[in-house]
């Protein structure tokens, strides 16, 4: 079978690609190796909802029309979001069909399925950056008796043993499940390395509302001083609950939760060792948190907004005990749970193209893979602008990609094009 | 985030454009990055020893510093020693003042803050019941360390702190201390 654009993955970027695929005439198919919306599907918990608010998920041609603009997503309400899309778009979406092998053909890309090969002159990598978890080296340091598992295995809390649990990781999922966690009766301990503070609300706004109309949202990747640590920066510590709380470390206190450092290590004793950086980290995140509530103020002043929002205020300080534990012995049973909220990685093993770096991440120029002609990625952190990983990001990314993918067909054969298009015109 | 407009340049005796191109060119060559720093010891007398170190390796060969330096460790009277060299863990705070400090006068360089005056003074608490080995629930270490930094600079409180933050996320010895690391020692 032979295409012109081949697209890996029917999430939302995929599809955004698809969309803007037919605008510019491209012939395309889009492989899923599930069903449309798969990960938000199989891979994440139950009462997840979406970080983002229903007004922001603007997918090219399509956008939220509910009452509830404000309101946060179901994981159910995403899925039938974005297939809601894929059928609004009609997109050319070949389901249950597992990508093996992409590789260079010689005459562009062979893209090798579990129902055939596919040969395209374009392959747009729209599989996302979470498809594995990223689980420590010294989770093999886990005393036996105690289970651990990975956030992306975690449903709810009735799946873990009645007694304590461990959460490692402070960011988006884990102050999430520190929080559900904790309020199922189950004592929590957090292991918290650097993470990012914010207030869901701000002066009567969400935050998601306040990121969007600064335009920090819409920074572009090649604006950035250094784009490799703003592309590693750790997902925002906020929940999608309907009442709007925070899970800020404060908040996580104030029901119980025990904050402890990085998980640094766990010894030959099987007692785990915790940093001593947490006060450090949590200075680092405040100080950061007020800087952007700065830079908000002053544009809310510039803006003349002041009258019609609430006054600027400040939060209190994360509360550290004055001296956090640094060893807590695994084999005492205060713990029977471990579960790793480190973080996720890509997953590329299928692609025979030289162009991971050292650590496995695909080298790009704000999606353009430019050591192969005619491959692009999407849906990174920041692969084009701060939005590009949410779903109110697919849609600019899409265009300008495949502006880039039109412009290299256009160049790579204009002459066999026309051919083409006199021949199916006679 | 700068601070400082570029009205007259900001010297912090810092060479941030060598250090930035240095981390540009060790991620291209991660091998270069590989360092071994070293330190010898020579028993004097009692608790006095010293300490020199010279040679290390990195960027792929041997170095040397420019001159041997020479550091002599002992215990005060208070021990029944003859006080002839700060004890090694006063040696050991220093080293974090000094990594912190040379930290803060980097980042301060970078963001565009004229650095005035910095200085600090670092407390560690030590039950030394646990060397002794009076009780076996005491360690031997510090039970804490405070450092309190007293900085002039042109920078607002907020952006000093950051300076300060910043500094510790990229220390080295602040590393050393907050996370555990395997040490062997063996006799020949």
């Amino acid at each position: 079978m032979r295409t012109t654009a081949v697209v890996i993955g029917a999430g939302q970027s995929g599809l955004a690609a698809s969309w803007w695929l037919s605008q510019r005439c491209i012939d395309h198919v889009v492989l899923e190796r599930g069903e449309v919306a798969n990960t938000w599907k199989r891979e994440r918990w139950d009462s997840l909802r979406l970080l983002t608010p229903n007004w922001q998920s603007r997918l090219p041609g399509y956008s939220y029309q509910g009452n509830d603009p404000d309101g946060f997503r179901t994981m159910p309400e995403t899925i039938a979001f974005i297939e809601g899309y894929a059928k609004a778009i009609a997109a050319p979406v070949q389901t249950r069909t597992a990508v093996v092998t992409v590789r260079r053909g010689s005459d562009g890309y062979e893209v090798e399925t579990d129902r055939g090969l596919w040969q395209a002159d374009t392959v747009i990598i729209a599989t996302g950056a979470f498809n594995l978890p990223q689980i420590p080296a010294v989770a093999h340091a886990v005393p036996a008796g105690i289970a651990t598992l990975a956030a992306s295995a975690y449903r709810n809390p009735e799946q873990l043993d009645p007694g304590g649990v461990m959460v490692v990781g402070a960011s988006a999922t884990g102050a999430q499940l520190a929080d559900e966690i904790r309020r199922s009766g189950r004592a929590v301990t957090l292991a918290v390395g650097e993470h990012v503070r914010v207030p869901r609300i701000y002066r009567g706004r969400d935050i998601q509302w306040w990121m969007d109309a600064t335009g920090l949202l819409d920074e572009p990747y090649d604006a950035i001083d250094d784009i490799v640590r703003a592309r590693n920066v750790a997902s925002l510590q906020l929940a999608g609950y309907p009442d709007r709380r925070d899970v800020d470390l404060n908040a996580l206190t104030a029901i119980g939760v025990k904050l402890v450092g990085r998980l640094a290590g766990i010894n030959a004793e099987g007692k785990a060792q915790f940093s001593g950086s947490l006060r450090n980290v949590c200075a680092l995140a405040d100080l950061k948190m007020h800087r952007l509530l700065d830079a908000i103020d002053t544009w809310a002043t510039e803006r003349g907004l002041n009258t019609e929002l609430a006054a600027p205020y400040r939060y209190e300080p994360t509360q550290i005990e004055a001296a956090p534990p640094l060893l807590l012995d695994l084999n005492r049973g205060s713990i029977k749970t471990i579960v790793w909220a480190t973080g996720f990685r890509p997953d590329y093993s299928w692609l025979q193209i030289p162009v991971l770096d050292a650590k496995g991440n695909i080298r790009h120029d704000g999606g353009v893979v430019t050591e192969s002609p005619g491959l692009y990625v999407m849906g990174l952190p920041f692969l084009r602008r701060r939005k590009s990983s949410l779903i109110d990001g697919a849609g600019d990314d899409a265009r300008d990609i495949t502006a880039h993918l039109a412009e290299y067909l256009g160049a790579k054969a204009p002459a066999d094009r026309n051919v083409e298009r006199s021949a199916a015109g006679a | 985030m700068t601070t400082a407009t570029i009205e007259k340049p900001v010297n912090n005796g810092v060479n941030v454009d060598a250090l930035l191109g240095a981390r540009e060119a060790l991620t291209k060559a991660p091998e270069a990055a590989q360092f071994k720093w070293r330190a010898s010891v020579n028993w004097v007398n009692g608790t006095h020893s010293k300490s020199t170190v010279n040679g290390f390796y990195g960027l792929g060969a041997e170095q040397k510093h420019k001159s041997t330096f020479t550091f002599e460790a002992d215990h005060p009277e208070v021990f029944a020693s003859e006080d002839k060299g700060a004890t090694p863990v006063e040696l050991v705070l220093a080293g974090l003042a000094s990594c912190l400090t040379a930290g803060v006068a980097a980042v301060a360089q970078l963001r565009g803050i004229q650095l005035r005056s910095v200085t600090a003074t670092l407390e560690a608490g030590m039950d030394i019941r646990g060397i002794l080995g009076a009780d076996s629930d005491v360690r031997n270490g510090f039970d804490g360390v405070k450092v309190i930094y007293k900085i002039d600079a042109d920078a607002s409180p907020d952006d000093i702190k950051a300076l300060v933050a910043q500094s510790q996320k990229r220390s080295a010895v602040y590393d050393i201390f907050t996370n555990p690391t395997n040490v062997t020692v063996e006799v020949q």
